[in-house]
């Protein structure tokens, strides 16, 4: 009767371990981030009538971002605002319309709601880790891209899975219905969906499953919280641009955005933001993409 | 929609999943529920109690804990990790739904005359004869309805895998409005119709019994 009292206690135990876990999908880098310079009457810059001169007329802009990525888009359950690499580009875009940092409304997207949040007005900008593609630029816009990464797989320290084809007949996990899991189910895996990031990882560390997958920045900041137990694996097998989605209903927004991006990048701000969130876990500051030109409005 | 289209396969394949959990769930929670509701109607007190507890702590508890005990804490531990996924889907819905079955079978067995068990005792019929030949036949007949409320339920239940590694109906048709944004509605409407045919087809057969085991009054 001890023992079983014993394993009923251990049992209760991960329970907790696993609801914790929900609150702290990784510690979330420091928050000393670079500061941004925020302009001054920014309104007069836009013609008038534009989308860009409303919100600088307002001084208020919703940007939705992703609350459960360490390194992109985080936001522990105590924090006050998300940090990380997409919350940074927020920033960057808020102040060339004279909005400070701590006027910005975050408001947590996630990949399900993004269009939705967009086309009903629910949010201005859409920065969460959102890769571009055709169908998604049918509804609504998409300017970028400010980052490109790829999908890699994170697996315990000592496994035997070292290139994309030693997948085949495994086990693999990621967010139930995102794209990853679409591109591991094609190289022969069984695709395992999960409603987070942090219960993915969590199955891998327990043993249920040999590997996770999705954006390699993504993994790579799980792996530097448990370097003993996790490494990134495989060549990026996918490439995902990053976008910053805005309403179709305001095309002139797309070549601020893409203007206010390269800017930062040809300035340093962008490898700043960088080095303060992605680059905090070990991954070299890469050379910033070059922007898609914008349709003519 | 042309991508649904073109993989129908992959939606066909998620439904078949969502069956199989629904129907070897349902199945083990007969099972289980039947043997539940034979211990809580019994005359041993010790069985009596512990059905008693079983039935109010798992109907307490929600499904997405119930999940989460068996995918997340109980791994954790080092139990169950090279357990298939289907198989602690079907421990999951069936630790849960056997409670109900339970309940619902207990209401049967209460409107089973009381004079039908005593005669059979006076018979010399054992309990299990008893439950077997004469109380459970009739009580079956009068529990048609709410069980197949109770396995309708346990079919819709099973969406809650989605995020549990089952690649079912739910998850692959957020699969499907992840790479087709501007389809949304119509992938949303294809997987709704799916599960109101699964659905319609436990009323359909619960029906079917009503009518054959309908006894003439």
């Amino acid at each position: 009767m001890r023992i079983h009292r014993l394993k009923l206690a251990a049992v209760a135990v991960g329970l907790s371990t696993a609801l914790a876990a929900c609150g702290d999908a990784g510690s979330s880098g420091s928050s000393d981030t670079p500061d941004v310079e925020v302009q001054e009457d920014a309104a007069s810059q836009f013609e008038e009538g534009s989308r860009m001169a409303e919100l600088a007329e307002s001084g208020e802009i919703t940007i939705g971002v992703k609350y459960d990525q360490p390194g992109i888009g985080f936001k522990g359950a105590t924090d006050d605002a998300p940090v990380g690499f997409d919350p940074e580009m927020g920033k960057v875009l808020a102040a060339s319309l004279g909005i400070a940092p701590e006027d910005i409304t975050w408001k947590e997207t996630i990949s399900d709601n993004r269009e939705p949040f967009l086309q009903e007005g629910e949010v201005d900008l859409v920065i969460a880790s959102y890769s571009i593609t055709d169908e998604r630029r049918a509804i609504v816009g998409q300017a970028g891209p400010y980052y490109v990464t790829g999908q890699q797989l994170l697996v315990p320290t000592d496994s035997e899975i070292e290139t994309i084809g030693d997948v085949e007949g495994t086990e693999v996990c990621s967010v139930t219905g995102s794209t990853s899991l679409d591109n591991i189910e094609q190289e022969g895996a069984t695709p395992r969906g999960f409603d987070t990031y942090s219960e993915c990882v969590d199955q891998v560390l327990n043993g249920s499953i040999d590997a996770m997958t999705t954006d390699g920045a993504i993994l790579l900041g799980y792996a530097a919280e448990a370097p003993d137990d996790l490494k990134v694996v495989v060549e990026p097998f996918s490439e995902e641009r990053y976008g910053v989605g805005y309403s179709s209903d305001s095309p002139e927004m797309c070549q601020w955005i893409t203007d206010t991006i390269t800017a930062a990048e040809e300035d340093g701000t962008w490898a700043a933001a960088f080095e303060a969130t992605l680059g905090q876990s070990g991954v070299e500051t890469p050379e910033p993409p070059a922007m898609d030109e914008c349709a003519a409005a | 929609m042309d991508d649904v289209t073109s993989n129908f396969d992959l939606v066909l394949s998620a439904f078949w999943l969502t069956i199989q959990l629904a129907l070897i769930s349902g199945l083990a929670s007969l099972v289980l529920g039947t043997l539940l509701a034979a211990m809580r109607v019994g005359p041993v007190a010790v069985l009596r109690r512990a059905a008693g507890v079983y039935v109010n702590v798992v109907r307490n508890t929600p499904l997405l804990i119930v999940f989460l005990f068996v995918f997340i804490a109980i791994p954790n531990v080092g139990y169950l990790t090279d357990t298939p996924f289907l198989l602690k889907g079907v421990i999951a819905l069936t630790f849960y739904t056997s409670a109900f079955v339970c309940e619902a079978l207990r209401a049967g067995i209460n409107s089973v005359p009381l004079g039908q068990a005593e005669a059979a005792r006076a018979i010399g019929l054992t309990f299990g004869q008893n439950m077997t030949n004469v109380v459970l036949p009739q009580a079956f007949r009068a529990v048609v309805p709410p069980l197949a409320s109770v396995l309708i339920a346990l079919t819709k239940n099973t969406s809650v895998a989605a995020a549990f590694g089952l690649l079912e109906a739910t998850a692959r048709m957020r699969g499907f409005t992840n790479n087709n944004a501007d389809d949304r509605l119509l992938i949303f409407a294809t997987f709704a119709l799916g599960y109101i045919i699964v659905v319609e087809l436990i009323s359909l057969g619960a029906f079917g019994l009503e009518r054959r085991w309908k006894a003439a009054r």
